[in-house]
């Protein structure tokens, strides 16, 4: 055990911490509205003129080959510093960890350097209006175009966040009728002006325009658009899925910043019938911290990640809705006024059911890291 | 930045796992209560195996005299000194390990996943450093610590270890006047200071320290491996209750298999699995002497509780009636667990010197 900081992990906090107290944007509208896309988009796209966009990807693609401590430091800096959440976040903390995993040189060559830019912008094309939890049963496919060397696709995807303003979507389709659920699913890239595609974006429960259904009607897509093999797409989706529970979507400092954020409401308007509901918060995502610095160790000795990012979205989508119902306790009346806090609250109550609905997870712990028998279930 | 057990902390989780894992058995525990069967004593008896009953207390004799089958765990009490863990904390030259609370916390975690009876947390990780004694490094003396006027393990300990402000003071056993009490964990061997014995100037005792610095670290300690303890009691918990719901069947297939009992356990997971590494933090944090030691180890004093509760309360409920009885084995945990929950100071007390220390004092 060793909890501390080397100097040189220290002297990247200080740089990170310096740019960002000089440079995060002020009372930007919210990310989930068209102007407030184009607005986030220049922040993130000055994030990455000063390289701090992607810090963990190799400097070629955008990067600063920092290690995955120093993207922990980065990311405790960005959200202390009052930072707003990456639009630009599926694409980055998502689709490239599978683009690395999965992709070949072309297509990292094509895609990332554009992606770190916040040039492309990519959302997910996972749920159906007949396959959310049981992603296995989507139904959209993708028939074969020899003559064009490619693939149509056809069909419909549905709460697709950020679907309305992004320019590419990554997805599952259905490329062999003949074969059974997880099977015969191929991961295709998609730009979203292809011909066929139509978009309509339609509010989330905050208000804004933030999911949107995609429909295709035989798109075409080349071959090298196929991310992994084909027919073999579920496996790729997996690691996608894995990035979305665990690590690289939720790092601890974004908690860690709502706790201390937390607090100080607290002493601003102290509410002594609510302090050990502000103290829990505080532990707990403190607790989250050592958690994944614990699972940090295990990943930098070359483990893999495994069913433990269950656990990790278990914890830490709990912990954001204790905290902001915490946090709208200590508003009171305030509380129902649409603010940073209410907003938080509404967008909490996503993080149970994105990324694998919470009772997914729990089934997911009990088999795999209990090991529980498996359930009727496909 | 290195989340990991050190080599000689492993080394010696795993040679206590193993020794506990093959001598601890329910009978070990079992004896550890009143009347030494560990709550079934009252099946049929009148004069019940209650403390009070044995008629060996307060008084003179050997360690744990008092107790039918009480050497079942000096036993192997004495075989967990012989691999130095008594000493854990101790420097070598006075006959310790020399490790640090890195060591301490996965140790006292094999402890209490084994259901061990005794002080162990009082006696390794509170006194040793300060009474480095070469009986009490051997396990042939235990040592309980007094909060308020009760006193855990206060039938069975030879000294007895009360905080007076910024000191610690040593007693013998019999310079205090000692009520047994019946508990709810029979295995704490529960004493009560006599009234007559708590006013006036304390009798015998011995200055441990008067340094406020070293009466609050062995304070701490104590907080941290009772937190320890309670991690490694839910874990057993939870192993037991895994167990079983996969071999139960009803409706023709294992319970286990079933939503509703597998979101239980993942829960109960969860809330372990937060609260471990959050002691583990703080066992680095006093061993390192970090600014928010104490304030990590009153959060894992939290979380561990918590954790623990959760676990006893969702076990017993997987477990249907079978848990609901003092023949089967969960209750010795459980029972623990919720004696252990108010040890040290609960949540609730814990959460206040959080409060106190992140500056959210009450308004």
């Amino acid at each position: 055990m060793d909890l501390r900081w080397s100097p040189a992990e220290e002297a990247f906090r200080g740089e990170a911490r310096g740019w960002l107290e000089a440079n995060v944007p002020r009372g930007l509208p919210s990310g989930d509205t068209r102007a407030g896309f184009a607005a986030h988009l220049e922040w993130e796209r000055a994030l990455h003129a000063a390289q701090w966009a992607v810090v963990s990807w190799p400097r070629e693609y955008g990067g600063r080959d920092a290690t995955l401590w120093e993207w922990l430091i980065f990311e405790e800096e960005y959200y202390r510093a009052g930072a707003p959440q990456r639009v630009t976040q599926n694409g980055i903390f998502l689709l490239a960890p599978t683009l690395f995993e999965f992709g070949t040189p072309p297509q990292r060559d094509r895609y990332l350097p554009r992606m770190a830019a916040a040039q492309d912008t990519w959302c997910q094309g996972w749920s159906e209006p007949g396959a959310g939890s049981d992603l296995a049963a989507v139904r959209s496919s993708a028939v074969r175009d020899a003559a064009g060397g490619g693939w149509r696709l056809s069909g419909q995807k549905t709460w697709t966040t950020r679907g309305a303003f992004c320019t590419h979507l990554f997805g599952l389709f259905r490329t062999d009728p003949a074969a059974e659920r997880h099977r015969g699913l191929t991961y295709f890239l998609v730009p979203l002006d292809a011909a066929g595609v139509t978009v309509r974006g339609f509010p989330r429960l905050d208000g804004d325009e933030g999911f949107a259904d995609v429909f295709f009607d035989e798109v075409f897509v080349p071959d090298s658009d196929v991310l992994g093999t084909v027919n073999q797409g579920w496996p790729v989706a997996m690691a996608t899925a894995g990035s979305e529970r665990g690590l690289t979507l939720r790092s601890p400092g974004r908690f860690t910043a709502s706790a201390d954020r937390l607090l100080d409401r607290y002493r601003e308007r102290p509410s002594p019938a609510l302090r050990d509901r502000v103290v829990q918060s505080w532990i707990e995502a403190q607790a989250y911290q050592m958690f994944t610095l614990q699972q940090v160790t295990r990943l930098a000795d070359g483990q893999a990640s495994g069913p433990e990012a269950s656990l990790a979205k278990l914890m830490w989508s709990e912990l954001d809705v204790r905290l902001h119902e915490t946090a709208l306790a200590l508003l009171g009346p305030e509380g129902e006024l649409d603010g940073p806090w209410s907003r938080g609250f509404l967008f909490s109550l996503a993080g149970p059911i994105y990324a694998g609905t919470n009772e997914i997870q729990r089934n997911v712990v009990a088999e795999r890291l209990l090991g529980l028998p498996r359930g009727p279930r496909g | 930045m290195r989340f990991e057990l050190s080599d000689e902390a492993t080394a010696l989780r795993d040679a206590a796992a193993g020794l506990l894992a093959a001598e601890v058995t329910p009978a070990v525990i079992r004896a550890g209560w009143p009347g030494g069967d560990g709550g079934l004593a009252d099946v049929g008896r009148t004069d019940g195996g209650r403390p009070g009953g044995d008629g060996g207390l307060p008084g003179e004799g050997p360690p744990n005299g008092g107790r039918p089958n009480g050497g079942l765990a000096d036993v192997v009490w004495r075989k967990l000194a012989a691999l130095g863990a008594v000493g854990t904390l101790v420097p070598e030259e006075h006959g310790g390990l020399g490790l640090d609370e890195n060591s301490l916390v996965p140790l006292l975690e094999e402890v209490g996943r084994s259901g061990l009876p005794g002080p162990a947390v009082e006696t390794i990780a509170v006194a040793a450093p300060l009474l480095p004694r070469p009986d009490i490094l051997a396990g042939d003396t235990l040592v309980a610590v007094r909060h308020g006027d009760l006193i855990p393990f206060g039938q069975v300990a030879e000294v007895i270890v009360a905080r007076d402000g910024d000191s610690l003071l040593s007693f013998g056993r019999n310079d205090l006047e000692l009520i047994p009490q019946v508990a709810v964990d029979g295995s704490r061997m529960l004493a009560r200071v006599a009234p007559a014995s708590l006013s006036g100037p304390a009798r015998g005792g011995t200055v441990l320290t008067d340094d406020p610095a070293v009466t609050e670290a062995a304070w701490q300690r104590g907080v941290l491996g009772t937190s320890a303890l309670l991690i490694g009691l839910a874990w057993r918990m939870l192993e037991l209750t895994v167990g079983y719901v996969r071999q139960r069947e009803q409706f023709g297939v294992p319970v286990g298999s079933f939503q509703a009992v597998k979101h239980a356990l993942a829960n109960a997971l969860v809330a372990v699995e937060f609260a471990r590494p959050v002691a583990l933090a703080a066992a680095w944090a006093q061993a390192a002497g970090a600014a928010g030691a104490a304030r990590q180890t009153s959060a894992a004093k939290v979380l561990a509780t918590d954790a623990a509760q959760l676990v006893a309360r969702t076990a017993i409920q997987c477990h249907g009636a079978l848990g609901y009885t003092t023949e089967y084995e969960l209750h010795l945990f459980a029972k623990r667990v919720w004696a252990l929950a108010a040890a040290w100071g609960d949540p609730a007390a814990h959460r206040a010197l959080i409060a106190d220390s992140i500056g959210v004092a009450g308004g």
